[in-house]
């Protein structure tokens, strides 16, 4: 018995469903035999008559919906079909549900689910990592789960707090990525979690690059390099503390992240280690983003546009080198 | 003074009962009064950012307040110039006077002002400046309460010619026919969307005409006259309340006023101001109460004065109150504070 990265969430929105009568589920093509684009709610509209509706395609008057909703004290989670198209949402996600609690003393418990990230073949308009962007606006907590289990408990506590989150899901991880069965136990959103102790370069990274950083770390190893793989689990709140830790134990700093290069994750990491932790550090530290470029198609294209082992690799060893 | 649209229920043409003109009366004048002493306060410096007024826009505004009722859970998402309904829906004019000079006592607590202030718990929702963005707030609101099996209530939400022209304003009229909520939507065109006339906002021979292509029942009205406002008003939250499909509403009146008190208004043509829906509301309701005796010249300026010192008080309140201080701002925008980031 084994439960893959999507089933993860299929099963945690069962298990909210089934415990919290708060809970429904508002997207496009979620509802029927249908079960969304990606199969993320598969058979809980059968499940639970009335609780996972389809919406017209409106992603600002999905997320204005589930904000109104959420209001009223229900718990709704809004599965975006590709992460890309909630750019149509932003106004709803940063300037309604991002400024609500602050300006009125009423939060807007909300989830918005986020197929991110690229897949071959899956272009400019499919494939986009949109944490940096949302971490950027106050009054939104954004998680980036890389594992099975993380997958799982962090969307049932992302519904669980009392603010606006949102959940940015790999799609390359959605049947990539098997556990041996649902987790037990659970690391709290915020706290981000050492999965490879090294001494020598601390790679920080979240979500799908945190697979390319181990095989990065692995294939250092026989080469005498001991590399600690960091993956932040949720983006904002940030867990420097972990990462500052990290830091001190190996004097070098490595950030990845699928994104585009201009800001986001990785240069928010970097800022804070370089402002923190400066005196920890032996070497400058570097980041590997996405090119500049919207993602490509081409599969050859898209493989050299986002980071991989090779350009992590390199960076890497360019780094230890110093 | 009424027509509906192809797909519009008929509307009751029976007056609404005289006592409810005079209620009427004392929320436009309130808000006409409240106005005066905002833009006063403004051009003595005493408010920052901007005031917006709704004159000329008291008639219909005031019967879009009126027509709810907390008590059945009714729900209101008013707009900028919405002083007459927000006042009707039970809005105090604490709340206004706070929120427009910033104090820490206000419902915004000085985070946000004018305009944008609500009480989210009580029913009254506090917009933001995206047009059209509150529409399907609204819906998922109702949706909500429909879910938990209440019964009975309304939504009703207003937006101007120029917001109409929003993709989220689409969206959300959309939207709420698809979910079949209890909504009216009431859009009032008071003919320039800040300083653009309707000739480069659309180019559909009436807006009202949407209300067919989005499957809502239409009803227009002159935003004027405070009569056909509380008919048509009142009939659409009606029908609404019975289960109708949403309503839409759509006035025709002149903006009386600047897009805010900061714009002259320079631009309005000469000519509009002779259509008669550049009349003032306020002067044709005062009329009203007179041809229908139900106030005499007197006892309007008794009405005039009291509403006046009850701002005045409100104003004095509020000018004694402290402004927020930053020291004491805790700067978390969540309100699970573990949860808010670290910044060094």
């Amino acid at each position: 018995m084994s439960v893959t990265y999507l089933e993860a969430i299929r099963e945690a929105q069962a298990r909210l469903l089934r415990e919290d009568e708060r809970v429904f589920i508002y997207g496009q093509d979620i509802a029927g035999k249908f079960g969304g684009a990606f199969k993320a709610t598969k058979g809980l509209a059968e499940q639970f008559p009335g609780r996972v509706l389809n919406t017209p395609i409106s992603e600002d008057a999905m997320v204005g919906t589930a904000i109104g909703a959420a209001m009223e004290g229900m718990r709704p989670i809004v599965e975006m079909q590709f992460a890309d198209f909630s750019s149509i949402a932003l106004n709803q996600i940063l300037n309604n549900a991002g400024t609500h609690y602050y300006r009125t003393s009423v939060p807007v418990p909300i989830t918005v689910r986020l197929p991110s990230g690229g897949t071959k073949g899956s272009g400019p308009f499919h494939s986009q990592s949109m944490e940096g962007l949302y971490s950027h606006y106050p009054g939104l907590v954004v998680v980036t789960p890389a594992t099975v289990e993380d997958a799982y408990t962090m969307l049932i506590d992302a519904v669980q707090i009392d603010d606006p989150v949102v959940y940015c899901e790999h799609k390359y991880l959605y049947y990539h990525l098997k556990a041996e069965a649902l987790p037990d136990d659970k690391l709290p959103i915020g706290k981000a979690r050492i999965v490879r102790p090294g001494r020598d370069l601390s790679i920080v990274t979240y979500s799908a690059m945190v697979h390319e950083a181990l095989g990065v770390a692995n294939e250092l190893s026989p080469d005498g390099w001991e590399v600690e793989v960091v993956d932040l689990r949720s983006v904002k709140p940030l867990d420097t503390d972990t990462v500052l830790a990290s830091v001190a134990r190996t004097g070098k700093l490595l950030c990845v992240g699928e994104a585009f290069p201009w800001g986001g994750v990785t240069a928010e990491v970097v800022a804070r280690v370089a402002s923190e932790g400066f005196h920890l550090l032996d070497a400058a530290p570097a980041r590997v983003n996405a090119k500049d470029t919207p993602i490509p198609y081409h599969p050859n294209l898209w493989s050299e546009h986002r980071p991989n082992k090779s350009s992590i690799a390199a960076k890497a060893r360019q780094i230890l080198a110093e | 003074m009424l027509e509906t649209a192809e797909r519009g229920a008929s509307s009751s043409t029976k007056a609404p009962p005289h006592e409810r003109y005079l209620e009427a009366f004392r929320w436009m004048l309130t808000a006409r009064v409240l106005e005066e002493k905002l833009a006063s306060l403004y051009r003595g410096g005493m408010i920052v950012g901007g005031v917006y007024l709704g004159r000329g826009q008291e008639a219909i505004s005031a019967a879009c307040g009126m027509f709810l009722d907390k008590s059945k859970g009714d729900l209101f998402a008013p707009l900028i110039r919405d002083q007459a309904g927000r006042s009707a829906f039970g809005e105090p004019l604490l709340d206004v006077v706070r929120t427009y000079l910033g104090s820490a006592k206000g419902p915004m607590r000085g985070r946000d002002g004018n305009i944008h202030r609500g009480r989210p718990r009580e029913g009254q929702l506090a917009m933001i400046s995206h047009l059209g963005a509150m529409i399907s707030v609204l819906v998922g609101r109702l949706m909500a309460k429909r879910m938990r099996g209440e019964k009975g209530f309304v939504g009703l939400t207003t937006i101007g010619e120029g917001g109409m022209q929003t993709g989220a304003t689409h969206e959300g009229m959309n939207i709420a026919a698809v979910e079949q909520v209890p909504l009216v939507v009431v859009a009032t065109n008071n003919h320039y969307a800040y300083s653009t006339p309707n000739d480069r906002e659309f180019a559909c021979a009436a807006l009202v005409d949407r209300a067919k292509a989005y499957g809502y029942e239409g009803a227009t009205v002159d935003g004027t006259d405070l009569a056909a406002c509380l008919d048509v008003i009142g009939g659409a939250v009606k029908r609404a309340r019975a289960g109708r499909p949403p309503q839409l509403v759509v006035a025709e009146i002149l903006r009386l006023a600047g897009h805010g008190e900061h714009d002259d208004a320079s631009y309005v043509a000469p000519e509009i101001k002779k259509e008669s829906f550049a009349q003032d509301a306020l002067q044709r309701a005062e009329k009203l109460i007179l041809d229908e005796g139900l106030l005499g010249r007197e006892g309007l300026q008794q009405m005039r004065a009291q509403i006046a010192a009850e701002v005045d008080a409100a104003v004095a309140t509020a000018q004694q109150e402290d402004a927020p201080h930053a020291s004491e701002e805790d700067w978390s925008a969540l309100s699970t504070r573990e949860l808010a980031d670290q910044f060094a």
